[in-house]
This record gives structure tokens, C-alpha cells and sequence, in this order.
């Protein structure tokens, strides 16, 4: 988008005005997110920049938080129960999810709208009332304040992101490519390991970071849920910022946003290498 | 399987054709079951772990057991009594004899709490008369009426039998801020005393708030990235990305930082000389900082969809408006918007389902004025451990998202919703 030739002086200021609203949004998105960074090297117990840090002080900036991050026993109890809890249920969500996304994508299923609706409900329903749900529920079965009551809520959360993606990928799927195999003489097995899972595998993968992201960022079921035992990072967090605010939480947020950046890159990633494959760019 | 053709005709024998219709028949069904077999876990999955819990808490929200199960002997007395007079002896010792029980299995309590939601002093009513239980004897009228005047009191019978059934419309009626008066008749309460109702529309003209900012702020970046060259708009791309993937809590507590008295705007606005040290804005811990906080989570659900929809305009058109004479305000109102509009109402829907049902940034930065239904239900759930009024608010605010969902598959469809 460039100014056209033919555009008169009111275009023209109003071309500038209109880049500079769009940088004043990009700010407003990033800002808050990089201002989280220096504030976590701040050597004073504070939420907010000091005089030191504004002149470059060296002394104004310090790991202390980071060090208290990586020794307090809480901390790293629910570094272990978020990783032990993120793992299972992403590997539960992507294998259930990427079956239900294959069988979506057959045309003889029957209640194909009613299927996808019920299968994406989670993301629909208000986290809170599936919360209070599960926990009633959940206290029932004795699986509250469990890992597997937790890994399986993760689970359910989890999947719509599996089978979106998934169906996604399907949906540029050369089904001819099947019966190509079968006319070869593979398996069904064969076929679907060698043909149809290499094509599907970039849908899987960033359906599973997906899911992952969101079992390793949720707390509201957490709260409701997870007993002393089984505190996660964002349940650590959220007791954190309510009870006693301190730049241990900063210093968490940074390596989250580490975490983030490293996982938005991985999808950006498999996305191209998706488009690629299936000849879309 | 081999097709024996009639000579000369070319066409199929009777029951060859019957055969292979068969055939066809069993084959596609084959193909069904296929197909539902590999959904069939996922489904499973999702109605034990996710639809039942809420199911569950349907039922709760209409269920009352406490009464029923800790005062049996009261409940059953009470179902033939007209209501007409104070109950009569019979029902005053069942009464005594609940609460002697009650007291000794320590479940008494529970039924005074669950029946002083419906009338204050209720509780003192019974657990009064339970710290005296010595004192009970026959006739069971009298001492009863002697260690507590409310025993003598009709109102307190009749709220005794309401709730002696088990299915109950109590915690709706308390939900949309009605009450029942001791004639059984259900009537709104005084508007300035309205928590709920007032709740529940503060949740919804937030959200069209932030709704309505997300598209004021995404609509202008979403046509920026649209119309610039790809290579460029990738690049400005991870600047919304990279907000969608950060995690819910890091961006609420950056606003802390950011909104905060001692914060960075306030600094900024003193270090520039707009407001002075001592006059420092409250930005944060009211409306001003759920409305900010929410719109910067929300806005990448409203850029990405406007974003792949302006994608698909052709940027020709408004050439070709602007070179038969349009004016550039003409161009883009008339011809630029309207194709915009499917992108526009996808992201709204979207970012207004999902900003009703908020808990947890307005729980750190919304202090009281911008506290959202969820946080109700939270603490219901929570703190007060009224847990069926927990229930049917939250089937109140399922019902509203639901239906907007409805409307959204309407407008949208499902099987377009996309991620990154």
C-alpha cells in the first residue's frame, strides 16, 4: 500500500495519520509484553521501573528474582506437575483428536454437524462453568485434586484444537492418494502410516503445540480442581499476583514469553512447510 | 464376485441387480461404521469428561436435597398439611425428633443453612432450639413454641414444606433477583437491591464495549496487513501473534505493571508534565482496567478473522470505484466495508463469547466495578458455598453463550473456524 500518484494533500496526510494510528495499535499490542522483560532484571522488590534502570545503572539490574524463581521449592513443584500434566493430556488430545478428524473428514458420517459442534463445545463453553461443572462432577468420581483428573480436563480442552487443525489439513487431502496405495496392494495400516500421516503430520504437530499451550496457560479449571499437590505454573501464578505481588512473577512471565516465542516460531514454521507441501503458497 | 450380463440387452438380470444393490448397501454401511468408529473415542471422551460435569450441574441447580434428606421425618409429615393453620402436634414431634437426630449425627446444621438462603433467621430458629434440645417434651407444640416464638410463626412452616421437595426453582428464582413471599408468590425484588440481574447486564455491555474496541482497533491494523506486501505483513504479523500465544496471566499482570499508580503510564504521564505526581490516575483495579486488559487479549481473535477476510478483496475494486469518479470515503463505505462485513460479525461474535464468560483478568484487575458474572459464580462456588445459586447462574450465562454460538454457526459455520 503505497500512496498513489494521483492522491491530493488531504490523501496524503490522512495515508500518514492512518500508518500512525496502525503503529500506535502494534504498540498497544506489544508493548506489555516487552515491558515484562527489564522489569523482571529490576534488583528492587518493585513492579515498576526504577531511577537506576532508567540511567542503565548496572547495579539497578539483577537475577535475584530468577534465582529465587529456580530455588523456591514451590516454584519448581509446579514447573514439575505443569510439564507432568501438559504432557499427558497432549498426547491424549492428539491422538484422540486426530482419529475424530479423520473420521470428520470421511463423507459417510452420519451428524456431521452435530459431531463437530459437540466436539468443539469446549472451546465454547465458558472455562468457568465447565470449571464448577467439573468439579462437582469430578468430586463425585474421587478424580478431583488428582493428576488424572486434571490431565483429563486438559484433555478435553485440548482436542477442538487437535481436530481443527487437523481437519484443516484434510481438507486439501488427495483422497485419490489412498486408493492409489490400496490399488498398489498396502494395507489400510500401511497406507495410513506411510501416506496419509507424513501429510497430516504438520496439522497434527500444531494442533498438539496448541493444546499443549493451552494445558500448560489454563488455571480456572486448576483452581477448581487441582488440590495442594498438583499446583501448575498459572495456579502458582495466580495466588502469586493475588496474595503478595512480587517480580518472582516477572521473572516467570519472561521465561513463559520465551516459551511462547519458541512456540509461535514452530507453528509459523510447520504452517509454511504445510502450505508447501500441498502445493498452496 | 462375479456379474453374469444377459445376453444381447446389456442390462442386468432381476436379481442381479438386487445383489448388487445389496452389495453397494452393506458396502456403505461399512463405510458409516468406519467413519463413526473413529470418532466414536473422541466422543466418548468428550460427553463422559466435559458434557456430563455440565449436565451435572444442571441437575444441581434444580436440586435440593438438604431439607429433604436432614429433616425426613418433617418433610413427610408436612406433605398433607394445608397451610391454612399452624401445623398440628403430630408434625411438632416429628419436627422434635429431626432435630434431635440432626443433632446428634451433626447434619442439622446444613439443613438450617440451606433454609436460612430462603429466610433469614431460619438458622437461629433451629440451631437455637437445637442448643435447648434438653428442654424438649410432649407435648411438643408448646415447648417448641416456648424455647422459640417462630415455631408459632405459619411463614416459617411453609418455607419448611417449600423446600421439603427436592426439585426446586429457588436458586433461579434467587438468580434472576426474585423472591418468594411466604404465600408461595414469586415477584422481583427492589431494582436497588438487584445483584445479579445488574451483574448480568454490567457482563454484557462490557463485552460489547470490548467488543466494539477490538473492532475500532483491529480493523484498521487487519486492512494494514492486508493490503501490504506479503513478506512485510508476515513480518508485522508475529505482533499480533506473538500476544495469542503469550499466556492469559503474563498479559494481565503486564497491565498491572503498566496500569498500576506507581505503573508506567503514570510515570510517562508525570515525566511528561500531563498530570502531576500527586494527581496519578486510578487506572487499574475498576472498569477502566478490565476494559483495557480484555481488549488487548482479545484483540488478536479479532484481527486474525478480518485479517483473512480482507485478504480475499480484491484490491482492484477500489480502483476501479475511485477511477469511475468515488470520492476515497465513498470508495471505501460503499465498496470496500460491505465485503469486510462477513469478517467484521465473525470476529465480534467470537471475541464477545469469549469475553462474556471472563473470570480471571477481571478477578486481578477489575477490582469491584469491574467484576464480570463469573466472578460471581466463582465465588459462590468458593466462598459463600451456595453452590446450587453457582449452578444456575452459570446454566444462565451457558444459555446466553449458546445461543450467540447459535447465531455465530448461522452466520459463519463451524467448519470455518480457523487458528493462527
Amino acid at each position: 500500500m503505497a500512496v498513489p500518484s494521483y492522491a491530493g494533500p488531504l490523501e496524503r496526510t490522512w495515508y500518514y495519520t492512518f500508518r500512525f494510528l496502525c503503529a500506535a495499535i502494534f504498540i498497544f499490542l506489544i508493548a506489555p509484553i516487552l515491558v515484562i522483560v527489564p522489569l523482571s532484571f529490576n534488583a528492587e522488590p518493585y513492579f515498576s521501573f526504577t531511577q537506576g534502570m532508567l540511567t542503565l545503572d548496572p547495579d539497578a539490574y539483577s537475577l535475584r528474582w530468577y534465582e529465587e524463581f529456580l530455588t523456591s521449592d514451590r516454584w519448581l513443584e509446579s514447573i514439575k506437575n505443569s510439564v507432568i500434566i501438559a504432557f499427558f493430556s497432549t498426547i491424549l488430545s492428539a491422538a484422540l483428536g486426530t482419529l475424530a478428524a479423520l473420521g470428520l473428514n470421511r463423507s459417510e458420517l452420519p451428524f456431521k454437524g452435530m459431531i463437530m459442534g459437540l466436539l468443539i463445545s469446549p472451546m465454547i463453553v465458558p472455562l468457568i462453568i465447565a470449571a464448577a461443572g467439573m468439579f462437582f462432577f469430578y468430586s463425585k468420581l474421587g478424580i478431583a485434586q488428582s493428576y488424572i483428573g486434571l490431565i483429563l480436563a486438559h484433555t478435553a480442552l485440548g482436542t477442538p484444537f487437535v481436530v481443527i487443525t487437523v481437519t484443516a489439513t484434510l481438507s486439501g487431502f488427495d483422497h485419490t492418494l489412498i486408493k492409489a496405495g490400496a490399488s498398489l496392494g498396502a494395507t489400510p495400516t500401511y497406507t495410513f502410516f506411510r501416506v496419509t500421516m507424513p501429510l497430516i503430520m504438520t496439522g497434527v504437530i500444531s494442533g498438539a503445540l496448541f493444546a499443549m499451550m493451552t494445558s500448560f496457560d489454563e488455571v480456572i479449571v486448576a483452581i477448581f480442581i487441582a488440590g495442594v499437590e498438583q499446583r501448575t505454573i498459572p495456579l502458582q501464578m495466580w495466588s502469586g499476583i493475588r496474595e503478595q505481588i512480587s517480580p518472582t512473577i516477572l521473572a516467570v512471565a519472561t521465561i513463559l514469553i520465551t516459551f511462547s516465542v519458541i512456540m509461535l516460531s514452530t507453528v509459523e514454521i510447520l504452517r509454511r512447510r504445510s502450505d508447501r507441501i500441498r502445493g498452496i503458497t | 464376485m462375479s456379474i453374469s450380463v444377459e445376453a444381447n440387452k446389456g442390462e442386468l438380470a432381476p436379481e442381479e441387480q438386487k445383489r448388487l444393490k445389496a452389495d453397494l448397501h452393506r458396502s456403505l454401511r461399512r463405510n458409516k461404521i468406519r467413519a463413526s468408529m473413529l470418532v466414536a473415542p473422541l466422543v466418548i471422551f468428550i460427553i463422559v469428561t466435559f458434557v456430563a460435569p455440565i449436565g451435572n450441574m444442571l441437575y444441581r441447580s434444580v436440586d435440593d436435597p438438604l431439607v429433604n434428606e436432614f429433616m425426613p421425618q418433617t418433610t413427610a409429615a408436612l406433605e398433607n398439611w394445608d397451610e391454612q393453620q399452624l401445623p398440628d402436634e403430630a408434625i411438632y414431634a416429628a419436627l422434635a425428633q429431626d432435630i434431635i437426630e440432626g443433632r446428634k449425627a451433626k447434619t442439622i446444621g446444613k439443613a438450617a443453612k440451606r433454609l436460612n438462603y430462603e429466610k433469614s433467621g431460619m438458622r437461629s430458629l433451629i440451631m437455637g432450639t437445637s442448643r435447648k434440645h434438653k428442654k424438649l417434651q410432649a407435648p411438643y407444640k408448646e415447648s417448641l413454641v416456648d424455647i422459640k416464638k417462630g415455631w408459632g410463626d405459619i411463614d416459617n412452616w411453609k418455607v419448611i414444606k417449600r423446600l421439603g421437595a427436592s426439585i426446586t426453582a429457588s436458586y433461579y428464582i434467587n438468580a434472576f433477583d426474585m423472591e418468594t413471599s411466604p404465600e408461595g408468590e414469586v415477584s422481583f425484588v427492589d431494582p436497588k437491591e438487584q445483584i445479579y440481574l445488574k451483574l448480568f447486564w454490567r457482563t454484557i455491555w462490557m463485552s460489547m464495549l470490548i467488543t466494539g474496541m477490538t473492532v475500532l482497533l483491529g480493523y484498521p491494523v487487519s486492512y494494514l496487513l492486508a493490503s501490504l506486501p506479503l513478506k512485510t505483513a508476515n513480518v508485522l504479523m508475529i505482533l499480533v501473534l506473538l500476544p495469542f500465544w503469550t499466556s492469559l496471566l503474563v498479559r494481565t499482570s503486564s497491565w498491572i505493571a503498566m496500569l498500576q499508580a506507581q505503573g508506567i503510564l503514570n510515570d510517562l504521564l508525570v515525566w511528561f508534565g500531563i498530570i502531576a505526581d500527586e494527581a496519578r490516575i486510578q487506572m487499574i483495579y475498576n472498569a477502566i482496567g478490565t476494559v483495557v486488559a480484555m481488549t488487548h487479549i482479545l484483540l488478536p481473535f479479532m484481527i486474525l478473522p478480518l485479517y483473512s477476510v480482507m485478504k480475499t478483496v480484491p484490491p482492484s475494486y477500489l480502483r476501479a470505484a475511485r477511477s469511475l469518479g468515488a470520492t476515497p470515503w465513498t470508495a471505501f463505505w460503499q465498496v470496500y466495508l460491505p465485503q469486510t462485513v462477513p469478517g467484521i460479525s465473525a470476529g465480534a461474535i467470537l471475541v464477545f463469547i469469549l469475553s462474556i464468560g471472563y473470570y480471571i483478568t477481571p478477578a486481578l484487575v477489575g477490582g469491584q466495578s469491574g467484576q464480570f458474572i463469573g466472578n460471581l459464580i466463582a465465588y459462590h462456588m468458593q466462598g459463600s458455598l451456595n453452590w446450587g445459586l453457582a449452578a444456575a447462574l452459570g446454566v444462565m450465562l451457558l444459555v446466553l453463550v449458546l445461543g450467540i454460538y447459535g447465531v455465530y454457526n448461522r452466520v459463519v459455520g463451524t467448519n470455518s473456524v480457523k487458528l493462527g
